[in-house]
Order: structure tokens, then sequence, then C-alpha cells
């Protein structure tokens, strides 16, 4: 494993009482996909959001090349080069498409503007087959092409890495694997990308390493197929009797 | 600049101009009306600015102008004139930057109350002050006529319309313009949601309080209940939202046909003006949503022309 870009130390969250979250450590390496999955309420979003800002960790360090993320506000996470998409899809509503693609690349890490930055909206769009709706107000979007928009604004700060929170989630059967070739080719990119996601096949077939979550804590880190296998695993999807 | 660009700049300085020339061709009452209309053109194209695109309603134009009032009633005679809107802009921008640092995390209705009772506080606070002092209200008598006082209006509304015609164009602009969309959305691609409210927060609060100082030479007398009046914030609202805020030309689309109506309602109904506004208020709301910009808008869509 190549030096990390991403380490977790130790992340914990409390919501009062409520522990979503429960020292948790991991490591992302460069180049690397990783998938976060686990049965739901395991606190995968909360990782998710604390990784982007959203919020502070109660305990622990978020460390993006040794820079500290956790307890900083989002517009600085994302400034030091982390781009997300929304379990719920949140497009710019008066924005056309690629307005709200250019939004991704005015403000972030890599910051472009003006005619720089529709330029390269444009060739993102292309890439992502949304070349024809680029001046195409966002309500007149299928739900993947919204999806789709929501990805290409994350990439247009050419993020260090990319959190994608159920990005395949509501996708029909051959959506589905549209959407799994496009993360696939983001891969072949070189693209560092951490994924929340509950499809499985999308997770054999995307994922260099998995870290799984039940109840806030990690329960197993590995390949797909090593933590798909593994017992603890198991009865946590399943409960006790299948294990 | 493109071609549409120059087109556009030279209808803008051809309109200046045919107002600016106004006390030259028009009667002393259309000077009149022309000196109320340019006050509320600049205030409400001004208080669009920051209110458009982020969908942030100010009711607090009335403190910043009351101020500009006060800087020249306590200022006209030991300081130049035209060092006095000067002055209040500064102290407006000020205020507006303090103000925006408390009330800008406060969303929606929270910080509509919040700007009215601000006005309203400033106003409690000037009448403790002069009660302390022994002072009821002031004389501005000044040898500036309503002619300058048209033109210093003129000169500062091409100003506001210079700025937000760069504004537009500007990283700020388009960041305000994501942040009304989804203030959320705007924090995770890196935009400094605070900052960028407060500082285009404190463009309405200068120069409102720059009018305030201009305006004061033609009240005469200036006192706390007139200078900071909430009626002058809700007219700046009403008249910004008929014309429409997705515009820089809206609100002055606004401004010249509630100016002319106001001017019936007073004359004609001096005891209902309250309620008549409301009325007013009521209808822009229901009718007419996105004010004459939506209206043009859904025109042109319509009937084929280019959005």
């Amino acid at each position: 494993m190549t030096r990390p870009i991403l380490e977790a130390r130790n992340v914990t969250k409390r919501f009062g009482g409520l522990v979503a979250v429960n020292d948790v450590s991991f490591d992302v390496a460069e180049h690397e996909v990783m998938g976060i999955i686990g049965p739901n309420g395991s606190g995968k979003s909360t990782m998710i959001n604390m990784i982007s800002g959203s919020f502070a960790p109660s305990a622990g360090s978020i460390r993006l090349r040794g820079a500290e993320l956790a307890g900083k506000p989002a517009h600085k996470v994302s400034r030091l080069g982390v781009a997300r998409t929304f379990q719920l899809v949140r497009l710019l509503p008066e924005l056309t498409v690629i307005e709200n693609v250019m939004a991704g690349a005015a403000f972030g890490h890599r910051r472009r503007w003006g005619h720089e930055a529709e330029h390269f909206a444009r060739g993102l769009l292309d890439r992502l087959g949304l070349g024809q709706a680029m001046g195409m107000p966002v309500s007149a979007l299928t739900y993947i092409d919204t999806k789709r928009v929501e990805l290409a604004r994350a990439l247009a700060s050419d993020p260090k890495v990319l959190l994608l929170d159920e990005w395949l989630a509501g996708l029909n059967p051959t959506e589905l694997s549209t959407g799994i070739a496009l993360i696939r080719s983001l891969r072949e990119e070189g693209r560092t990308i951490i994924l929340v996601e509950h499809v499985m096949d999308a997770i054999r077939s995307l994922c260099d390493r998995c870290v799984v979550m039940s109840s806030g804590a990690k329960i197993a880190e590995g390949t797909p197929a090593e933590v798909l296998s593994d017992r603890e695993v198991i009865r946590a999807y399943l409960g006790d009797d299948d294990a | 600049m493109t071609t549409r660009e120059i087109r556009n700049f030279i209808i803008a300085a051809a309109l200046l101009a045919l107002c600016a020339l106004l006390p030259v061709y028009g009667s002393p009452y259309w000077l009149t009306m022309g000196t109320t209309m340019a006050m509320f053109a600049v205030l409400a194209t001004s208080w669009a600015l920051f209110s458009g695109p982020t969908h942030y309603i100010s009711l607090a134009t009335a403190a910043f102008f009351g101020v500009g009032t006060f800087v020249t009633g306590l200022g006209f005679q030991s300081l130049p004139f035209w060092a006095l809107p000067l002055i209040a802009a500064g102290i407006g921008a000020v205020l507006a930057a303090l103000v925006g640092l408390v009330t800008l995390r406060l969303s929606g209705v929270y910080f509509v109350i919040f700007t009215l009772g601000l006005a309203e506080m400033v106003r409690q606070v000037v009448t403790w002050v002069q009660n302390q002092t022994g002072h009821r209200g002031m004389y501005v008598l000044t040898s500036i006529t309503e002619r300058e006082i048209y033109w210093m209006l003129v000169g500062l509304g091409a100003l506001v319309y210079l700025l937000g015609w760069l504004i537009g164009r500007s990283r700020l602009g388009f960041a305000l313009r994501i942040i009304g969309n989804d203030e959320t959305v705007a924090k995770h691609l890196g935009i400094d949601t605070a900052l960028a409210k407060v500082a285009l927060f404190m463009v309405p609060g200068a120069v409102a309080a720059a009018v305030g100082a201009m305006l004061a030479p033609r009240y005469i007398y200036i006192e706390p209940a007139t200078a900071f009046a909430p009626l002058l914030s809700f007219q700046v609202v009403i008249m910004a939202l008929l014309g429409g805020t997705g515009r820089l030309w809206g609100p002055i689309a606004g401004v010249i046909p509630f100016t002319l109506l106001w001017e019936v309602i007073t004359r004609q109904a001096p005891n209902q003006t309250l309620l008549l506004l409301g009325i007013a208020f009521l209808l822009i709301v229901y009718v007419l949503p996105g004010g004459f910009v939506g209206l043009w808008d859904r025109l042109r869509r319509r009937y084929g022309g280019q959005p």
C-alpha cells in the first residue's frame, strides 16, 4: 500500500447520549476506491459528514495529506481537496446544468473562473454523457442525470478525495450498470474515492477495500471478497441465525 | 466586452443622461417626483443586490437611512457637504458588517424580524442620547437645492448600477446566487458563506446611509421618529419585489409605477395609506411572484424570444 492520502484516527461522534460513530480508524491510499458499508444506521453517512466538514467529530482526527480536517468548516475542507455528493441529490435549482458544474469549479480546491471554468465544465459534462443538456434547467433532467450533474459538480474542483454518499441508490438496473461503469472510469483515471454504498454488485466490482461498520463501530476491513465472507459481517447484516 | 454589452452600456448611458437632464426640461413638480423616484431607485436597487440572490429579506433600510440623515444633521455646519454622504456610507458599511456578523447566521423569518428590530433599536438609542443631551430634533438648514439633491442621487444611482453589474460578473455574485439556492451545498463547494453574505450586505447598508445623508436637507427638520420610520423599509421591499430582483433593471421598473401610485394614494386617501400598502404587497406576492422581471421573462419565453 502506498502512502495514505486520508487517515482517520479514533474518530468518534456523539449526538447527546447516542454514539453514532465509535472510535473508528482507517486509511485511504491514493488512487484507491474504498467502500464504507454496513447496515442502516451503522454510522456510514455520519462518517462521510465528518470527513466533509458537515460537522466536527467529538473526538479523533481526520488528516488529508497531513492536514487536519476534523473541526474545520465545510468550505475549508472543500478547499483542501475533499468534494462530495449528497445522499439525497442536491442541485442548485435556479441554475442551469453547466452553471451547476461551474459552481463546483469556481470556489473549491483547484479554482477556475470565467472561460476556463466554462471550458472545464463542458469537458466534464461531455465525459459524463450530458453534452446535450448543458444549457437546460436542472428541473428538466431525469433522475440519473441529476446524479450525473452532482457528480460533475463534485469533480469540477479536481478534488484529492471524492466522497460519494449512496450515489448509486435509487437507480434502475440499466442505469445502475451505466453508473457503475462511470465510477469505474473515474477509478481508472486514478481518482481517490470513498463511497458509501448498499449495492453489493457495485462494491464487489468497484472497491479495492472496504470498511464495514455496525452500530457505529468498525467491525471488519479488507477486500470486498474478504469482508463479505466474514462471519461478523454476515451476522451484522443478517442476524445470528444465518451466521 | 461583447457587442450586446456595448449596446446595453450605450442604452444605459442614454437613459442616465435623460434622467440627469430632468431638472432642465421638467417642472418643479416633476423634479420633486423625480427626486423621490431616484431615492427609491437607489435604495431598492442596492437592496436587491443582496436580498435578490440570497432571498434574505432585509428590513434594515430605515436604520441605515436614518443614520445617514443624522450624519448630515450633526455634520453639515462643520464639514463640506460632499463629505457627508461618504462618511455616512462608511458608517453604514461598518454598521452593516456588525449586523451581518450577528444576524446572517439567522435564516428566514428570524433575519427579517431582526432587521426590522434593528431600525427600532437604533431609533431608541438615538432618542435616548438626545434626551440625555436635552435635544429633540435638529434643523438642517443648508443652501442645497432640490436639483442638487437630485443630481447627487442620480450619480449615486449610476454608481450602484455599475457596482451591481460588476458584482453580477464576479465570483462574489455567483457565490451569492449559489447561497440563495442551497446554502449547505455552497459551503461544501468551498464558499465562505458568512464572509460572502457580510461583504454584500455592506453594500445596501452603505448606500442607504449615503442616501439618507443626501436627503436630510430636504426634510429641513429631522427627528428619530421620521428619520427611522419603518415604513421606508417596507416601501423599498415592495418596490423591489414589484419590479423583480432577478435583473439589475428590475427594482427601478417597480419604483416608477409605485411612486406614482403612492402619490395618488397619499393624495386621495391619506388615512388609508398603510392599508393600501398592505393590499399592494399581497397583490404583488400572489399575482406577480417574480415581479415585472418574472413577467417579462415568461412573455419572452412564450413568444419565442431569447431568454
